[in-house]
């Protein structure tokens, strides 16, 4: 499938054909790795200010969809690749259900951190982390589904 | 295959049915989530999220506790409801565009 898609996406075709304008290429390259910044802030400070996964997700989708929609869908390939997305947002779900039904294996109910594998630290700093290992999940699959949206608009 | 399709659905529509039959009744005053007293002696829906939120998870944002550790269960759903979406959308997006 992987590479029926790279050659999909190397096709320039007229509606994903990227501008000429270096002004916009420049600007969005420059941009983009600061909505990657605050994303990852926002992901990262979910647990004192407004924020957290679904936020911080959004935020990095947008970061790699400026780069998809200025500088075409076969450039941007670099960032994520088209044919990763879908399984990456499997992965963010499964990470999740994995902690949930980890705990469950350790003795515990479905999604309870306190019988998470960390015994260095003290209960309240294992649901702290606990708590932080699910936003990764719900982080990956919000960002990886918003980018599989678009390429699958596109055809890729 | 049509059949199973609809049998499928009247099976889901029977649980369905069964599930919200066996709800508890709404606004249910004996309910536990309606007996929590707060400090000031009333009794307030949710109390005990809001006092023991910090000492539970450490986490100072309120509400981060009881999305991703109390309610949990809750976000899971949310989570998976996105990737259903964006498996719906690779599925009806690129029907008969590729050819495996």
């Amino acid at each position: 499938m992987s590479t029926t898609n790279t050659e999909l996406c190397s096709k320039e075709s007229s509606m994903m054909a990227p501008t000429e304008s270096p002004i916009v290429h420049l600007a969005s390259r420059g941009i983009s790795p600061v909505i990657l910044l605050v994303g990852m802030y926002v992901f990262f400070h979910g647990h004192y200010s407004p924020g957290g996964g679904f936020q911080g997700g959004v935020l990095l989708a947008a970061a790699i969809l400026l780069l998809r929609l200025s500088l075409g869908t076969s450039l941007s390939q670099p960032v994520m690749p088209s044919w990763i997305t879908l399984r990456l947002s499997a992965l963010g779900a499964l990470i999740f259900a994995g902690i949930g039904l980890l705990s469950i294996l350790l003795g515990g109910n479905f999604l309870d951190y306190h019988y998470l594998p960390m015994p260095w630290l003290e209960p309240a700093y294992l649901r702290y982390y606990g708590i932080l290992l699910v936003e990764v999940g719900v982080t990956i699959t919000v960002m990886t589904t918003l980018v599989a949206i678009y390429d699958d608009l596109l055809g890729c | 295959m049509k059949t199973l399709q609809y049998l499928l659905l009247l099976t889901f529509l029977g649980i369905l049915i069964v599930a919200v039959t066996n709800l508890p009744p709404r606004g249910d005053v004996t309910a536990p989530v309606h007996q929590h007293v707060n400090p000031a002696g009333t009794i307030v829906a949710g109390t005990y999220f809001i006092q023991h939120a910090y000492e539970d998870a450490r986490t100072p944002n309120m509400l981060t506790v009881v999305l991703a550790d109390y309610r949990a269960f809750d976000t899971l759903g949310e989570v998976i409801v996105v990737f259903a979406g964006g498996l719906a959308c690779f599925f009806i997006l690129n029907r008969g565009r590729r050819k495996p």
